[in-house]
């Protein structure tokens, strides 16, 4: 089964609206419920990062038999330093965006902890693309 | 305790009406930056904070948070209690210090542990 949403960025309104679709699906799909907390809390990361930082993007759910498997692409700025990126507390979030409570630096660390397997690819000035994984019958993580 | 035990005793204003208070609370979290709730927060958190716009209703459904108390005296904004009984995400007021707030609920038995 494929769910498929759109997101816009700067949209903080409508912020959130793509991760209760699909956590609702997954639901619905009797998958236990550590999986699809850990599934929701990604994608919402996710989510939130083409919101914050992109121009618009696309968030895909794959449900396989083993694993549901997520990717969010988006069109944007793209990540310069991935590597960066990556590192617990880096953040470029603006003020306006860290009054909200977003821009401590944790999104993408929090993906790589509530995944099983994580993939950020990025070119500058035109997008990024993130996708993961989470097993189904893993039980082991966060 | 019950969320609709603990509001009571607490004192608490109930911001959103139609949602769940059913819930045997017995852990919490607080935090006002929201990757530190995903991050951190377990299943069935009361969520203390005074973060008031509508975003923290889908955080509390992402974790399977029991509920939200703002502290200090913050007031929701109106799309926030509009998304929180959309998704039936049970918020709740009180005029206290996010400190005060936490300590009388500790308590009552309520944990912060990880
Ligand atoms: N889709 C994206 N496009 C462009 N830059 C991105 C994207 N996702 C992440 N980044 C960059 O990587 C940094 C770290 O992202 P991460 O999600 O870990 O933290 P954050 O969004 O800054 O804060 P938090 O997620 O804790 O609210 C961001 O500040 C931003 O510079
Ligand atoms: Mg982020």
């Amino acid at each position: 089964m494929i769910i498929e949403f759109e997101v816009s960025g700067q949209d903080f309104k409508k912020a959130g609206e793509a991760s209760f679709e699909i956590k609702n699906r997954l639901k619905r799909l009797g998958l236990p419920p550590d999986i699809i907390r850990r599934i929701a809390t990604a994608t919402y990361e996710g989510e939130l990062n083409v919101i914050i930082y992109a121009h618009k993007g696309k968030v895909r759910v794959c449900v396989e038999d083993k694993c549901v498997d997520v990717t969010i692409d988006d069109i944007g700025p793209g990540i310069p330093n991935i590597q960066l990126a990556m590192k617990e507390g880096y953040s470029t979030a603006p003020p306006h965006v860290k009054q909200l409570g977003y821009g401590s630096g944790m999104g993408l660390p929090n993906i790589k902890k509530n995944a099983d397997w994580m993939e950020i690819r990025s070119e500058v000035n035109r997008g990024t693309n993130l996708r993961f994984k989470v097993n189904i019958n893993n039980k082991e993580k966060a | 305790m019950k969320l609709k035990d603990l509001a009571e005793k607490m004192g608490w204003e109930i911001v959103v009406r139609n949602a769940p208070v059913e819930a045997e609370v017995k852990s919490g979290y607080a935090s006002d930056l929201l990757s530190d709730v995903l991050a951190n927060s377990i299943e069935g958190d009361l969520w203390v904070t005074r973060q008031t716009h509508l975003n923290i209703v889908a955080i509390a459904v992402m974790r399977d948070l029991s509920g939200i108390l703002l502290s200090n005296g913050v007031k929701p904004d109106q799309e926030t209690v509009e998304k929180a009984m959309e998704k039936m995400v049970p918020i709740f007021r009180t005029n206290l210090p996010t400190f005060e707030a936490v300590g009388r609920l500790y308590q009552l038995g309520i944990s912060g542990e990880r």
